[in-house]
């Protein structure tokens, strides 16, 4: 175990928010180039490494000041080490991140401490990511203790109109997190991920825990707190709806590369990537009456492939119903179509043809 | 004439440090053969205790030392499982009546190969020799759409991905043929691709075995998909049932219209915003008076003297076939689904 060096010296100034917002106006908050995370496999005696679990390979994205940037995918695509890295809880294995312009990706434990006011994250499952031994005011409270912040008022007057904020009563300030719900606990997390004013808050699957009806509670109170703070987020998410429902601007992942990326209303309205299609036509519409009427469903075959040994060319051709020849042997790039729509396939779905599910209700 | 499953009145409750837990509480309902029932409901809203209720397991009191008491009547084809002693019960299970249970990983036995688990569940109802069961296994997989059914009838669980699981945990409980197959949240652990995949492949099935299913879910949309029939559950009851076409065109419960609302939905334009069910539910020990629903409904001060607060709404037949358990009158119950709820979805 390496200890973080003591670096006083890295983080002299108590004051929030170290750079001038102004001078970063037109620029991406975040913008990430050529990033990629491999998890060695180690075998035998000597641990030699005999392989690699291709976790997240060249994402180039931005995010912009305010905005929401989705990332959709299926279980094991790299969302969630895409998230890691850019909080940077975990090493990248190459690639830049940069936040506001300076290069953030190998900044150390005491150089990254004070911009962990500025990048907070929120957790999927609330009943692991909170301490039970502590009390909701501890838990809320600490960030203002490891940052050596000391809020107008006091921490704990601080804390309880965090509590507020999120829709908790104040009192609740000395209870612990088995006394709440789900969705209670939830609201927590994201207390103490605002407690510092963050400028960019990383939330990976927020609401995939929770029962639906507390899951709509969740969403409005994240779109709310957007709008009152000027937030930026990143949203990870399996669920398409969710992911339309909350973000401005959504990327696709498969097997550790963005496979579209566009805005909303665009990559719903009319998919370009064929694993973006076929990803929205097997979401179950809650309608008994369109059940018989779904000629467009597009039922994908298989499997995930396994990401030591991702497929040549572009990784989505095994299961793709499009692939040819080429799709085997050359990896198509994420290559910008139109305005704002970067898509990766060498044979692009008809942009005028509009995708199954999304016909108007 | 009873119907194929028939559930009159049942009721589990949990004797617990803390007070008796009411999980299911007087939960009535039919289903016949050749026909899907959807159970929707949030968690700790009783549907995965009327499962396993259905299958007499809880009876073994694996609840440390404290049994579930358990009250009603469970009718299958004509014999009643509950006053029925633990070896009947057990020579249906499997046979009669089998589950598919959410999580494929942990319901598959990690040490033992998946032929070997679908052989077992074979041969412990047929008098046959290990290799017809080993065949008959192959057979099972391959029905599920495993590819190369011989070789992976070898494999572990381990070997395989969740949607193979639950492949293979779907050929399992298919193996013996059975009359009521109960899934719960069959789909939940998996990825929507793999979703898509074995919600056909159990649509299929039934088609062709002809067998009543109930689905147990929390994802409207996987019950619009599969069900025929729909019964909402909240706080251990039913608060609406009906045709699928009804309980999502006319719903008439206040706790349907949330979940309605809560969703976001692909087929339709984007909402502004989400219309949430406020408030958390309900404790099972000390339920709300009246309709357990009331703190949470935005309309309980709709019927009058403070009706809601004090007395259990019944289920009352509010059209063919559609039930619903609220005090509201029809013409209330409809203008506000028409007027307030149906516009905002």
């Amino acid at each position: 175990m390496t200890i973080p060096e003591r670096s006083d010296s890295a983080a002299p100034a108590p004051v929030p928010a170290t750079v001038p917002a102004e001078k970063h106006d037109s620029e991406a908050l975040l913008k990430v180039t050529g990033l990629r995370k491999h998890f060695p496999i180690k075998k035998g005696l000597f641990q030699r490494q005999a392989g690699a679990v291709r976790a997240v390979d060249e994402l180039d994205f931005e995010v912009r000041p305010g905005e929401t940037l989705g990332v959709v995918g299926e279980s094991g695509c790299g969302k969630s080490t895409m998230g890691r890295l850019i909080t940077r809880l975990l090493e990248p294995t190459a690639g830049t991140v940069e936040f506001e312009g300076r290069d953030i990706t190998h900044l150390g434990v005491g150089a990254m401490r004070p911009l962990r006011r500025d990048i907070q994250m929120i957790f999927q499952d609330p009943y692991s990511s909170l301490n039970p031994r502590h009390t909701i005011g501890t838990i809320v409270g600490a960030p203002f203790g490891l940052q050596r912040v000391s809020p107008p008022g006091g921490v704990k007057k601080e804390v309880q109109r965090l509590l507020s904020v999120v829709g908790l009563n104040p009192e609740h300030y000395n209870r612990y997190p088995h006394e709440f719900s789900g969705g209670q606990r939830q609201r927590v997390g994201i207390a103490r991920a605002l407690a510092l004013r963050p400028k960019l808050v990383v939330a990976d699957e927020p609401v995939s825990a929770l029962d639906v009806s507390i899951q709509a509670q969740v969403v409005n109170l994240l779109d709310d707190l957007q709008q009152d703070l000027g937030l930026t987020y990143v949203i990870i998410a399996h669920d398409l709806s969710v992911v339309r429902h909350v973000s401005d601007r959504i990327a696709v992942m498969y097997l550790g590369k963005i496979v579209e990326l566009a805005d909303r209303d665009s990559l719903y309205r009319a998919p370009l990537h064929p694993y973006t299609k076929a990803l929205m036509s097997a979401v179950p519409i809650p309608d008994p009456r369109r059940k018989n009427a779904r000629g467009g469903r597009v039922l994908l075959n298989g499997d995930v492939p396994s990401p030591i040994s991702p497929p040549s060319g572009c990784r989505f051709h095994t299961r793709c119903w499009k692939a040819t020849e080429i799709c085997g042997t050359t990896e198509p790039p994420l290559s910008e179509v139109r305005a704002g729509r970067q898509v990766a396939c060498h044979h692009t779905e008809n942009p005028e043809a509009p995708a199954p599910p999304v016909q108007r209700g | 004439m009873t119907a194929f499953l028939d559930v009159r009145d049942l009721k589990v409750h949990f004797p617990t440090d803390d007070g008796l837990v009411k999980s299911v509480d007087g939960l009535s309902f039919q289903l016949e053969k050749g026909r899907t029932l959807g159970i929707v409901g949030e968690s700790g809203s009783g549907k995965s205790v009327t499962s396993l209720a259905v299958m007499g397991l809880h009876t073994a009191g694996q609840y440390g030392r404290r049994k579930a008491r358990i009250s009603g009547e469970i009718w299958l084809d004509g014999t009643e499982l509950l006053a029925a002693g633990p070896d009947h019960v057990r020579g249906l299970r499997g046979r009669e009546m089998a589950m598919i249970f959410q999580d494929p990983l942990s319901a598959l036995h990690p040490y033992y190969t998946i032929g070997k688990q679908i052989v077992e569940a074979y041969r412990i109802h047929h008098d046959v020799g290990a290799k017809s069961a080993r065949r008959r296994a192959v057979e099972m997989l391959d029905r599920v759409g495993i590819p190369q059914p011989d070789k992976r009838v070898d494999s572990y669980p381990h070997e395989f991905s969740g949607g193979m699981r639950q492949r293979a945990m779907i050929a399992m409980s298919l193996v013996n043929n059975p009359e009521l197959l109960i899934a719960d949240e069959p789909t939940t652990a998996l990825d929507v691709t793999v979703q898509a995949q074995i919600l056909d492949l159990i649509r299929d099935l039934q088609r062709e075995f002809g067998s009543a299913v109930v689905i147990i879910t929390h994802d409207l949309g996987v019950v619009a998909e599969l069900a025929d029939d729909i019964l909402v559950m909240y706080g251990g009851r039913c608060v609406e049932r009906g045709p699928a076409d009804r309980v999502f065109h006319e719903p008439r419960h206040p706790y349907t219209w949330g979940l309605l609302g809560s969703m976001p939905r692909l087929d339709r334009d984007q909402q502004e915003r989400l219309v949430p069910v406020k408030g958390s539910p309900p404790s099972l020990i000390n339920r709300p008076s009246g309709c357990a629903f009331h703190p949470r409904c935005p309309y309980a001060d709709v019927p009058k003297d403070d009706v809601t607060r004090t007395v259990r709404p019944e289920l009352t037949e509010v059209g063919g076939r559609h039930w619903a358990a609220c005090h509201m009158s029809a013409e209330q119950q409809k203008r506000i689904w028409a007027e307030e709820i149906a516009p905002k979805l």
